[in-house]
This record gives C-alpha cells, sequence and structure tokens, in this order.
C-alpha cells in the first residue's frame, strides 16, 4: 500500500522527478534509465528504491531483467473519474437529443 | 503483459431514440444543450459549452465573465458518423497543449429514430507522471465528491 507522504517526498527530488518522467515515456531496467545522466547507476539504483517504496514506480521481471516502470495505479483513478463523467455526459445527450426529436 | 504499460480506454456506448443526424448534430453543433455542469463549483460559472464543427475546430467554454478555456479541438470530422476529439485536460484540471488523449466518437443507426453511440477516451497512459501527482492530491484533500466536482468544473469551465 502506497504511503502518500512517502510519495509527497519522494517526487520533492529533482533526478526522482526526471527519473518517473522517463519511466512515463516508457518502461525500462535500470541500466537504461542511468545512460546519459550524471548519477551513478547505483543511485539510481537508490533513487528507484524511494520511488518503489512510495508507490510511485512498480517493477516487473522480465527474463534477467527488471523492468521499472510508472505504477499505473494513479492513472487507474483518473481513469475511474473520466468512466463517471463519460456516464453522465452521455445521459444527458440522450436526453437533449431525444428532446430534440420530439419538438 | 505489452513492453509499454497501457491504460484500458473509457468504452461507453448509449442508444438514443433520435435519428443519426439528430444525434450527431446534438452532440457537435449542440454540445451546448447536454454538456455537464451541474456540479460546477468556484470561479466564473459556465456559459456556453462550444465544438467548432470542422476538422481541427476548436473545443471550449465561456464562461459568464467572458473568459474563455479550452478542453482541447477536433482531430477528425465525418459527419454525422464520426468524430475524433482531443481532451487536453490534466489531471490538475488544466488545459495542457502538450497533452492529447483522444475521444472517438461513432453514431450509428439503427433505425430511422434509433442511433447507437460508441464512446471511447483512450490514450489515458499519456497522464502518467501528471496522474501520480493527481493520486497525491486526492490523499490530501477532501475526498471524492469535491474532487468530481473540480474536475466537472474544470471540464467546464476555468479561470
Amino acid at each position: 500500500m502506497a504511503n502518500h507522504s512517502l510519495a509527497f517526498t519522494a517526487l520533492g527530488d529533482p533526478t526522482r522527478q526526471l527519473l518517473l518522467e522517463r519511466l512515463a515515456k516508457r518502461p525500462m531496467p535500470v541500466g537504461k534509465l542511468a545512460a546519459g545522466l550524471k548519477v551513478t547507476r547505483p543511485a539510481v539504483s537508490q533513487h528507484l528504491k524511494v520511488l518503489y517504496d512510495a508507490g510511485l514506480v512498480s517493477v516487473r521481471q522480465q527474463g534477467t531483467r527488471r523492468i521499472y516502470q510508472v505504477d499505473p495505479k494513479g492513472i487507474e483513478i483518473m481513469r475511474s473519474y473520466l468512466d463517471r463523467f463519460w456516464d453522465r455526459a452521455l445521459a444527458a445527450l440522450k436526453a437533449a437529443a431525444e428532446t430534440e426529436e420530439d419538438t | 503483459m505489452t513492453a509499454v504499460a497501457t491504460i484500458e480506454p473509457v468504452r461507453k456506448h448509449v442508444i438514443i431514440e433520435a435519428s443519426q443526424e439528430r444525434v450527431f448534430q446534438t452532440f457537435t453543433r449542440d454540445i451546448d444543450t447536454w454538456w455537464p455542469r451541474q456540479h460546477h463549483i468556484g470561479t466564473s460559472p459556465l456559459k456556453r459549452a462550444v465544438l467548432e464543427p470542422m476538422a481541427g475546430g476548436r473545443w471550449y467554454s465561456v464562461c459568464e465573465d467572458g473568459s474563455e478555456c479550452t478542453t482541447g479541438r477536433v482531430l477528425a470530422w465525418d459527419p454525422p458518423k464520426r468524430v475524433v476529439l482531443a481532451w487536453q485536460i490534466t489531471a490538475q484540471w488544466q488545459y495542457d497543449p502538450d497533452l492529447i488523449t483522444e475521444v472517438e466518437v461513432t453514431f450509428t443507426a439503427e433505425g430511422p429514430r434509433t442511433t447507437r453511440v460508441d464512446l471511447e477516451h483512450r490514450n489515458l497512459e499519456r497522464y502518467g507522471v501528471s496522474a501520480v501527482e493527481f493520486r497525491k492530491s486526492i490523499d490530501a484533500s477532501q475526498g471524492w465528491g469535491l474532487i468530481l466536482s473540480n474536475f466537472a468544473a474544470a471540464v467546464g469551465c476555468e479561470e
């Protein structure tokens, strides 16, 4: 279970924000994530651990590699809002179109 | 599992007792007649929702105080069968020209006065980091009701 105050702290660091932005574009292993950065690979691993503990990234095993990705739960919450929003919107669309048809 | 994390699109459908032409017109030209605004709070009230009826057209709202706020734009225009809209509202309830999530709506005539509307809101994975921030803000906040209100307010109108 994600600890949200942990999440807040975890995002307070610019390197971790950068890592999260990279992962948002594409899931990848540590080596790739560290490429081109001014931080060492062990440092990246350490940052990832903080992000992981905060529930901001998740990890999966692909063969011998561990692939990191943005934890989709945050997006799922966004999705559930949109889901409800469109329910309401389409019900209103139906009412409006059927009313107009009658007149 | 695929290499790229994708989020299942929001998919909805509704059967409407009206002609395909009518339903298409209602959805697009007459969007103001049905666009949700009942949860609107704060800022200036929503006066009018507008969808410019052409490819590339703007999708925006006008507030009582005269300010305008963009929701997105028309990506594909194929009356009376299909319209694709860019929904560019972030998880922080702001218009972001760099964020494009797509809303595809198809209108299928099932009879002279019966139309099926299918709606798909996709590319939700593009919310990425901003959704993580969003989850944080939910945790710090006052619960679902107000968040939903804020969302409806932002979709309808913002400062």
